[in-house]
């Protein structure tokens, strides 16, 4: 029958395309691959471009997709840097130690604070960490039981899939589960925006984004003093909520990833931080 | 195969073989052939490989015991208890010391939002059909149909930012609802995204209803109203029934309207005016950064298998329909 032919060629489709899945990793020495966090693709992209222009026939390539996707790459050998903004889980490591055969190595690379923002209206002028824990755990449902006016308190949250979710609920919500009513967007943009339209809701996200917005000081408890999201407060420590941002690579770095991350750490890599609306490292 | 048939010329000149007239034809119709051949093997050729991708990510729901532990079907349909001792309840958190994976909050949200989009889209579709195909003069017919057919055009992630930045602040002033981001909110935007494909179909249908119906209805003294209601409409109804199924299929999968408008709060509730999660909007949000090869990871291909066997379904259940329906008005014809 003239069927036969036809059917193995579509085996033949199947099989070659479930085999192209080669990473970028291999190609040239010359090219550099970082992939991962959405929080840090911007930041990654500005060192990438100036890195490019001094150092010219190297070729610095930044894609996003989410911390996970970063770590599953450098997992798969599909990228030599991975972006996290949230520390490596250790299943993840002891998978890139059974993948790839070498530790994985954890570098700090900039600082961020989490912002909490609030309508522009909202009369709140501080929170302390377990008030934010009772609202985004649904304890507190009324904005009058943390000082504001008789309303229902509209609590934003980013999706699940975000290292910056991850950071909220272990140091804010000290691990307990987010309250089914909290109403997640994708994107922090998404949370600015829907906080800026809404009279009654809070949101959490990084200070960079924080435009058309109130973002509103924390106290770390009720005796602690209020302080708002600033370089000195987030490189101090004192803010509570604030956090590093990591790359991730395979062994140590090595031949241009060194190169290039030992640039990102130089004093003029870390100027870039400011320019996108994180923090440069503390200098030791 | 008997795809030659469609370039061979009519019978009576067929005396040489099927085989060998295929071979001294020319060269631009065996090209031909072979790029209608090629493109029509790429569209089946693409459906298994998803296929065949999504359940083997979403097998080992059913087979791994190690992946069962935390995430088994009864665990995916039966309540759960949120902590050790506490009520069960369905509950989707998978974020969590103790992951919780049911699936019933976001089918109730899928359904919540599908039925208002639907319920929004199919009067106001197949009503303008209605009224562009029967009513209509040809000149706002030529305005009205391609302006409906260009909503079609809009990509759905300008439509989502549209509900989330002014219909959502618009309803919520309006009606005073607690929360901007509902069930509603994302059903209305929804339903701009199925009003194209149920009014072109549905056009389409009411064309083809023969005119001599027309004729013989109004000679029997009706008004056009009554033609267009008591004639047209039922001649032309499996046309219309396809186009609600198609709707529905498009309503069901979509993404990113849902995302952005539905806030995304996996609520069990009936009020329209709750906060839903979908499943798309799951799968969407959640694969991006979730560990490959965790349990969480297999719920989501298990989502999307789910979402694949409803659409196939109600496809399947939709063209026996509408099949039926068809044999029924031929007979009664």
């Amino acid at each position: 029958m003239k069927r036969v032919p036809w059917i193995l060629a579509m085996g033949f489709f199947v099989l070659i395309t479930s085999g192209c899945g080669k990473g970028p990793g291999e190609m040239g020495s010359k090219t550099i691959t970082i992939k991962g966090s959405d929080t840090m693709v911007i930041l990654g992209q500005r060192w990438a471009e100036t890195y490019m222009t001094e150092h010219p026939g190297i070729h610095v390539q930044v894609t996003g997709g989410g911390s996970g996707t970063g770590i599953a790459a450098l997992i798969n050998g599909g990228t030599d840097i991975c972006e996290a903004s949230r520390p490596m889980k250790d299943k993840e490591k002891e998978q890139v130690k059974t993948r790839r055969g070498k530790d994985v190595s954890e570098i700090p690379v900039a600082l961020d604070g989490i912002g909490i923002y609030v309508h522009h209206s909202n009369n709140i002028s501080v929170l302390t960490q377990a008030q934010l824990k009772w609202i985004y755990t649904g304890n507190i449902t009324n904005w009058k039981d943390v000082g504001g006016k008789d309303s229902k308190i509209v609590a934003y949250s980013r999706e699940n899939n975000s290292g910056t979710y991850v950071f909220f609920k272990e140091h804010v919500l000290t691990n307990e589960d987010y309250a089914r009513e909290i109403q997640t967007l994708p994107g922090t943009a998404a949370i600015v925006n829907a906080v800026s339209k809404d009279e009654a809701s809070i949101g959490y996200g990084g200070i960079a984004y924080a435009q058309g917005i109130r973002a509103i000081p924390i106290k770390k408890d009720e005796a602690g003093e209020a302080v708002p999201a600033s370089l000195a407060t987030v490189q101090s420590n004192q803010y509570p909520l604030s956090r590093n941002l990591f790359f991730y690579t395979v062994g140590e770095p090595a031949g241009e990833s060194k190169a290039f991350i030992d640039w990102v750490l130089s004093p003029e890599g870390q100027k870039i931080c400011e320019t996108v609306g994180y923090y440069p490292l503390r200098t030791k | 195969m008997r795809d030659s048939g469609v370039l061979s010329p009519p019978d009576e000149v067929s005396l040489v073989p099927l085989r060998k007239r295929r071979r001294t034809g020319s060269l631009s119709d065996r090209l031909a052939s072979i790029v209608i051949k090629g493109s029509a093997f790429l569209t089946i050729a693409s459906l298994i490989l998803i296929f065949i991708f999504i359940g083997k990510e979403a097998l080992p729901i059913l087979t791994s015991s190690e992946i069962q532990k935390e995430a088994s079907l009864a665990k995916l349909f039966l309540p759960q208890p949120a902590k050790e001792g506490a009520r069960p309840e369905f509950t989707w958190q998978p974020v969590s010391k103790l992951p919780k994976y049911s699936l019933l909050p976001l089918l109730a949200g899928t359904l919540k939002v599908t039925i208002i989009a639907i319920l929004f889209a199919i009067p106001t579709a197949v009503l303008a059909a209605l009224f562009t195909s029967e009513f209509a003069h040809p000149w706002v017919r030529e305005i009205v149909k391609p302006a409906i057919e260009l909503l079609a055009g809009i990509p759905s992630v300008v439509v989502g930012f549209f509900c989330l930045m002014v219909l959502a602040g618009w309803l919520q002033s309006t009606f005073g609802w607690t929360y901007r981001l509902n069930a509603v909110t994302a059903g209305i935007g929804l339903s701009l995204a199925v009003i194209p494909i149920v009014y072109t179909v549905a056009e389409d249908a009411f064309s083809c209803v023969p005119q001599a119906f027309r004729e013989g209805s109004i000679a029997m003294g009706a008004s056009s109203w009554q033609t267009a209601w008591r004639v047209v409409l039922p001649a032309a109804m499996p046309g219309v029934l396809a186009a609600c199924v198609l709707g529905f299929g498009r309503a069901i999968g979509e993404t990113m309207i849902v995302l952005m408008a539905s806030g995304n709060a996996a609520l069990l509730t009936f009020s329209p005016t709750d906060s839903i999660r979908t499943f798309s909007a799951t799968i969407a949000a959640e694969l991006g950064e979730v560990v490959v090869g965790s349990a969480h990871y297999h719920v989501l291909f298990f989502v999307g298998a789910f979402l694949f066997v409803i659409t196939f379904v109600t496809n399947l259940f939709g063209h026996w329909w509408v099949g039926r329906l068809q044999k029924k008005l031929q007979g009664a014809a």
